[in-house]
């Protein structure tokens, strides 16, 4: 009965109305709302989460960690992207 | 002459990364024994929290109130989403749920031996919720801040649930002591058998662990058995006795000096003995996990045609 296993799910909780769905973690399930109710019963057990988004894991795409050094350098090298960057006069109001 | 620096070879790499306190997460370059050492310790922690419902589930039906009843299927509920969450952290480590529930049944795979003890009593889901999860407790906090992300993210999950299953043993204990001369009675019945294979649940002494001082190297342990174990004792102590209980230890007495607690030998012929199998229970859990496996094996099959059989028929749909 093996290659019988369900897929796999990652799951992405909203916790409150107006902020983000971040993931949680992942579980199995045969198909999706199968996966929406065990993720219910798996990560909401105390009010965590006012929506659930499911995506099998399988469909993410994920940047490599071998290459993240050269991957994200090119944002390294531009301080002038952050408002502290900038010297405002003592005097400058509001800015 | 300048003598040459070699580059860092990645075990290098990696261990400063894990001394920076810098998470490994899945796809990040790891020495094999780092992985295998995880799969094993992750999903041992993870069949102990299956196996860990069962002497629990013991009781739900003879629960002695509807409130109790409530209390204690939440809980074991609980215990089987830690077991959920621990098993996916290990899949991420390239192992899949298939292989380590295999591992389980086949006896390869070890859990807890805690709950290789028999629950006899309603006193006992006292003693496994104030000792048991107690323990539990004192061994999974530090793992939140352990080197693997998907462990430590797991364990930080766990650790939020795990304290109302301490309180909810401790009020059991506190009413039982409140109660009746046999209440009382039973009480103590139940700590004295609990309190010598709780302190078991530590593992073996320093001296006979062997792979401590690797895995402390690899931050998947912050704190040695012994550590723990004196930690534990120190704390339960002060609680028995505002119980009125009597910990069954001849030995157990503070020591101004240390500002601890001296406490007797465990017995580790036991400990090994229900390790290798010949516990009170080992057969009877083992045998209720395999069972319940087979017999639900139609269920995940059906769902699965059921799930294949309906996009199938999407796919019709969306090409007509
Ligand atoms: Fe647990
Ligand atoms: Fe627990």
């Amino acid at each position: 009965m093996n290659n019988s296993e369900w897929p796999l799910w990652e799951v992405f909780i909203r916790s409150k109305q107006g902020l983000d769905h971040k993931h949680v973690g992942s579980l199995h399930a045969a198909d999706a709302a199968m996966a929406v109710q065990n993720a219910r019963d798996v990560y909401t057990r105390r009010l965590e989460g006012v929506s659930i988004w499911v995506v099998e894991s399988k469909h993410i795409h994920a940047s490599n960690p071998d290459e993240a050094a050269e991957f994200f350098d090119p944002a390294a090298d531009k301080v002038y992207r952050h408002p502290t960057f900038y010297d405002v006069p003592d005097s400058i109001k509001h800015m | 002459m300048e003598t040459p620096t070699l580059a860092p070879t990645p075990e290098e790499q990696f261990q400063a990364r894990i001394d920076a306190d810098v998470r490994i997460e899945p796809k990040d370059w790891m020495p094999d024994a780092y992985r295998k050492t995880l799969i094993r310790q992750i999903s041992q922690h993870a069949h102990s929290e299956l196996v860990g419902m069962l002497p629990e589930g013991n009781w739900i039906t003879r629960a002695p109130s509807l409130r109790r009843k409530s209390i204690l299927l939440a809980k074991v509920q609980d215990e089987a989403g830690h077991g959920l969450y621990l098993y996916s952290a290990a899949e991420t480590l390239g192992t899949t749920r298939d292989q380590m529930l295999a591992d389980l049944h086949s006896g390869k795979a070890k859990y807890s031996s805690i709950f290789n003890y028999p629950t006899l009593s309603w006193a006992d889901m006292g003693c496994v919720g104030w000792l048991v999860d107690g323990a539990a407790i004192l061994n999974q906090v530090p793992l939140c801040r352990t080197s693997y992300g998907p462990y430590a993210r797991a364990m930080v999950r766990v650790c939020k649930e795990e304290s109302f299953h301490q309180r909810q043993g401790f009020e059991v204990m506190q009413t039982l002591c409140e109660g009746s001369a046999v209440q009382k009675e039973m009480a103590q019945e139940s700590l004295n058998r609990w309190w010598w294979p709780t302190l078991m649940m530590f593992g073996p002494a320093d001296d006979a662990s062997p792979n401590t001082e690797q895995s402390m190297k690899w931050r998947i342990k912050r704190f040695t058995n012994d550590e723990l174990r004196q930690k534990f004792v120190d704390m339960m102590v002060p609680q028995a006795e505002f119980l009125g209980l009597t910990v069954p230890d001849e030995k157990l007495k503070w020591n101004e000096a240390r500002q601890a607690y001296d406490f007797g030998e465990v017995n580790w012929d036991e400990f090994w003995s229900v390790v290798k199998g010949n516990g009170m229970c080992n057969h009877e859990r083992l045998q209720a996990r395999v069972q319940a496996h087979e017999e639900g094996a139609w269920v995940r099959e059906a769902a699965l045609a059921h799930a294949e059989k309906r996009q199938a028929r999407e796919a019709v749909a969306v090409a007509a």
